[in-house]
């Protein structure tokens, strides 16, 4: 997922012409479509009209499988990001706070962070087997490259006062970690969790339509082989909402920070 | 040998000593049975499924077709992205209205939409072409708008100095001052198609090497999914690092 930054701007008034705007693409890109469903152009359902979405929307928002099903997912994404995170977290330290371990081994991380990790997938079925584990194991080393690049470049951006003030005053490792490098890197490390989220639902996700029974992932390839449409449309939408504003949460713990800054 | 030299040796040995000493570990630990051969082969057998994998399973064709999805999805990249970038940079109003809704469907999974695009492009090239390019295109449309909104105001004076209309001040002036960041767009673009166009492959069982990856695992040919798995990880990297190269050669400050 894309880095987006933060986006600070204040909210429009009502009738700024950019609210304006806003609202007339909203609004022709509802009519298009509805023209779109109407118009038979296309297979049938396969752009289904917004009135059979929105009931879509709302069944499944009623329906209590499907907040079982998200717990799954979100119980996966959240033991992911522990253990990838926390993982994440120790090797960037390691790799930030120690010059020859960061030009050896930092390369190696650098460039297999961006590798397709879905192609992962078999192996940790082999390994974890076909149920969450397996999910859990997906969501994890995808959450673990960026997390851990962003601790350690955190790392190294730590004001070098500030260490020197740890060791003066006779730290231990455990100290120096949680009174000084932790508190000093929060920023890095809240953009390192933002990315590594990002991925680990993905990586999940993906990992559910690939092959589950279980879970959002699970729910949406199971809309695709019954060719529900509308219940599709209503999973993304229900989807990407989350996603969204899950990410702009943390986005947001990073933003409170950088504005008392 | 230099002392620069040695000082790059150094970490360089110390990084490759300790991968072969993993690799040589897992084939021992394997070996004596304290590891099952029969979910984790041994790398002596991964190292020689490569050369089967690479004729047998015609490695060549499969890269060209994963390449050329690849390079489709760049060029819808390259026209469409950057297209739309500077449409938003040239008109504010819709900028203003628009660029954080691009920032939010770059944090959306996109790549969680393959099955609607199955629906609407069938099982084929054209939805691993589509799922590479919408993955990519918010990268690309924000560099875009970026590298041409931090164009210098020197620059631009000079241009209108010169009575530049404003399509030659475009070409002229802003487009190859923007030219290192929307290649940065670009490359952030080109990562995100790759990775979905490969991933996509593997969970639609079509196209190149994303599926040759499913197919070998659904045959439990477990050398040669992992030596499959090692060839896509050995282009992915070399395709990182390439455009890697090619930025730093483009910002030569940076």
């Amino acid at each position: 997922m894309a880095e987006t930054g933060r986006l600070t701007a204040p909210a429009a008034p009502l009738f700024a012409p950019v609210t304006l705007l806003r609202a007339a693409i909203i609004a022709a890109v509802l009519v298009i479509w509805e023209l779109v469903a109407a118009s038979g152009l296309l297979f049938r359902d396969v752009v289904p009209s917004l009135s059979v979405i929105g009931r879509a929307l709302a069944e499944l928002l009623m329906d209590k499988t499907y907040y079982w099903h998200l717990g799954v997912t979100a119980g996966e994404i959240g033991i992911a990001m522990l253990i990838g995170g926390l993982a994440g977290l120790v090797v960037g330290i390691l790799l930030g706070s120690n010059k020859l371990l960061s030009r050896a081994y930092e390369a190696y991380l650098y460039y297999l962070g961006p590798t397709p990790k879905i192609i992962f997938f078999p192996v940790m079925i082999m390994w974890f087997g076909v149920g969450p584990g397996s999910k859990v194991a997906m969501g994890t080393i995808s959450c673990f490259f960026p997390v851990a690049l962003s601790a350690a470049a955190g790392m190294r951006q730590i004001n070098p006062v500030l260490i020197r003030v740890g060791k003066s005053f006779r730290a231990s490792t455990w100290q120096m970690v949680t009174k000084i490098y932790l508190p000093a890197m929060r920023l890095p490390i809240l953009n390192g969790v933002r990315l590594g989220l990002g991925v680990a639902i993905i990586g999940t996700l993906l990992a559910e339509t690939k092959l589950s029974n279980r879970g959002i992932g699970f729910l949406i390839i199971n809309a695709y082989s019954t060719f529900n449409m509308p219940r599709m449309y209503a999973l993304l939408i229900v989807l990407f909402m989350l996603s969204i504003g899950v990410n702009a949460l943390v986005g947001r713990l990073g933003g409170v920070d950088a504005v008392k800054k | 040998m230099t002392a620069r030299a040695q000082n790059n040796l150094v970490p360089f040995a110390l990084g490759l000593g300790t991968l072969i000493c993993a690799v040589l570990l897992a084939e021992i630990l394997i070996r004596a049975g304290l590891v099952n051969r029969f979910i984790v082969p041994m790398p002596s057998q991964i190292a020689g499924a490569f050369h089967r994998v690479i004729t047998e399973e015609d490695i060549p064709h499969r890269f060209l077709v994963t390449a050329r999805e690849a390079l489709w999805a760049t060029l819808l990249l390259a026209l469409v992205g950057i297209g739309i970038g500077v449409l938003l940079y040239r008109v504010k109003l819709l900028r203003d209205a628009t660029e954080t809704w691009v920032a939010a469907f770059a944090s959306a999974p996109t790549v969680l939409m393959y099955p609607l695009f199955l629906v609407i492009f069938g099982r084929s090239e054209k939805t691993i072409i589509m799922m590479g390019f919408v993955a990519g295109l918010p990268a690309v449309i924000l560099k875009t708008i970026e590298g041409l909104a931090g164009t210098r105001k020197v620059l631009v004076n000079v241009g209108r100095s010169f009575k530049l209309t404003e399509v030659q001040l475009f070409w002229k002036i802003y487009f190859p001052a923007a030219m290192p960041t929307i290649f940065v767009g670009m490359r952030l673009g080109m990562i995100f198609a790759l990775i979905n166009i490969v991933g996509v492959e593997f969970l639609i069982n079509f196209g190149g090497l994303g599926q040759l990856i499913n197919d070998l695992a659904e045959r439990y040919d477990l050398p040669g999914t992992y030596a499959a798995i090692c060839f896509v990880i050995l282009v992915s990297v070399i395709f990182f690092f390439l455009t890697d190269r090619l930025e730093k050669w483009l910002r030569p400050a940076a």
